[in-house]
């Protein structure tokens, strides 16, 4: 892939959160049209990732390039500017709860396209019902299940067409029938619109069914990258581990502590009565 | 201590040339600053006006006891008039505002920060310091001094209820007095030091939510700084103002 295959191109990113470290020498590229997943352990910095991508944080050192722009050289009007060609999902929908569903959906448009009412009603009622949630246009986001608020986000967030989608865990908290609609709307607006899409998920088996390529983080780099099936292949350890959810193997279940046994039997030696 | 303070001011200086960099296009939008003058101003009527019921009856009944030891207790409207126009009324109602509508501004902001409302705008590529920020502080600065004339009226009505209705002062006696030495610049001196209690407390409220931690802890947090530094900001700012008129 090249430069101007990519839409989003990550060259050697090191970023940290004070002392701690999220990324070291990240690479990775976003080729245009395609839907390419992140997926890793909970706390490597998917979502940090995202951020970075956004411009919403910069990173330390390296380069992260959006549509063949430097982020971290864009000033506040070129990044928003970049912003609205980008559409993203939060994990928690984000929707803003002074406003009606109808009105989340309608704001993007609002602020930044001059349309007539009735066209701005007809794109907005054209969105909620490619989520389903056409019916709830009234309602207010304290009104919504979290799922609901979810979909409503991601209404919100083709509102404007954009040319590059970003989901953070897109499937979290949906049923069945609601991941299969929106699992297959993200499938189409790719195919169809051509819109390229980057899936931040743990779900294996739906990532596995819809991603053209796929990066798993580890330990703030990219330990295996590739289309699902060759990352159903891949024999690191690490890899395999992830893929089949087994809390053993080189990746760390735990938050590092001290050995267990010891800390059990600090704590008794503590509580004990003293001899004298 | 001193290091942080100077860095907090500046940090608030800062925070104020970007929010009024963003109060002219608020302004394109009346919708969004009527709203603010509404919540931070309408809602807080019934609070300015029992409050300052209460303040021009004390001050009624202090100011007769006072006056009566001179013999010159004709003299309560002028007193309680600049007493309630040029003081209490711009102080009291700022005080009110902080604790009533303040709190409001921070913990709304500041929980919109915790969800992610405020990332999610900037990510829409709208500012939320234009959308958010902008329509509460200009709110502010337009209800504050609206609510210190309601606060000041009552309260002089308050004051004519004791020393006219109660202690028998002559009605035209209070009305005339007042008139007399009541001019425009105890008004004009009232009304500038509302307004820059308006913006301090406005901006110290939409700042501190702005920049409150994204947790409930944090929110709290901020709500109480609000209550705490706008209470000190205004009184020190009453006194600045005050020598300044003299």
């Amino acid at each position: 892939m090249t430069d101007d295959d990519a839409v989003v191109v990550l060259r050697d990113v090191q970023y940290a959160i004070g002392t701690r470290e999220i990324f070291n020498g990240l690479n990775l590229r976003v080729r245009r049209g395609s839907i390419t997943a992140v997926m890793g352990p909970s706390g490597t910095g998917k979502t940090t990732l995202l951020r970075l991508i956004m411009g919403q944080i910069l990173a330390r050192r390296g380069e992260v390039r959006v549509f063949g722009q430097q982020v971290a050289s864009l000033d506040r009007r070129a990044l928003y500017r970049l912003r609205q060609r980008v559409g993203m999902l939060f994990q928690n929908g984000a929707l803003l709860t002074d406003l009606s569903v109808f009105e989340n959906v309608a704001f993007p448009l609002r602020e930044h396209a001059d349309l007539p009412e009735a066209v701005l009603r007809e794109l907005v009622l054209m969105k909620l019902q490619a989520v389903g949630l056409r019916g709830a246009a009234d309602l207010m986001p304290a009104e919504l299940s979290g799922g609901m608020a979810r979909r409503v986000a991601l209404a919100r967030a083709i509102v404007m067409d954009p040319e590059l989608l970003i989901y953070d865990e897109p499937f979290v908290g949906l049923d069945p029938i609601s991941m299969g609609v929106i699992v297959r709307l993200i499938q189409s607006l790719n195919r169809l619109l051509g819109i390229t899409s980057i899936v931040v998920s743990h779900d294996v088996r739906i990532i596995s069914a819809m991603a053209d390529y796929s990066y798993l983080l580890s330990g703030g780099k990219v330990i295996a990258e590739g289309s699902p099936a060759e990352l159903c292949k891949e024999k690191s350890d690490a890899v395999q581990q992830f893929m089949s959810g087994t809390p053993d193997g080189p990746v760390p279940f735990h938050y590092p502590a001290p050995d267990y046994f010891e800390q059990l039997l600090a704590r008794t030696k503590a509580c004990a009565p003293s001899d004298s | 201590m001193a290091l942080s303070a100077l860095g907090k001011v500046g940090s608030i200086s800062l925070f104020l040339v970007r929010v009024l960099g963003q109060c002219l296009p608020a302004l394109a939008r009346p919708g969004l600053v009527i709203r603010q003058i509404y919540n931070a101003g309408a809602r807080s009527l019934v609070i300015i006006m029992l409050s300052g019921l209460f303040v021009g009856m004390v001050l009624g009944l202090q100011g007769y006891q006072l006056l009566a030891r001179f013999g010159s207790e004709s003299a309560l409207g002028m007193a309680a008039a600049l007493g309630m126009i040029k003081e209490l009324g711009p102080v009291l109602t700022a005080l009110l505002f902080a604790g009533r509508a303040g709190t409001s501004l921070c913990s709304e902001i500041g929980l919109m920060g915790a969800t992610d409302q405020l990332a999610a705008m900037e990510m829409m590529a709208v500012d939320p310091v234009r959308h958010v920020v902008a329509p509460r502080f200009l709110g502010g600065l337009i209800a504050v001094p609206l609510l210190a004339a309601i606060f000041s009226c009552i309260g002089i009505y308050g004051a004519q209820l004791i020393g006219v209705t109660m202690m028998r002062i002559e009605p035209g006696t209070f009305w005339s007095q007042m008139q007399s030495a009541v001019g425009l610049r105890d008004v004009n001196e009232g009304l500038i030091k509302s307004v820059v209690f308006g913006a301090a407390c406005s901006l110290i409220a939409v700042y501190e939510g702005y920049h409150a931690e994204p947790t409930a802890e944090g929110v709290g947090l901020a709500t109480t700084r609000t209550v705490v530094t706008s209470a000190v900001v205004v009184l020190l700012l009453d006194y600045m103002l005050t020598a300044a008129f003299l």
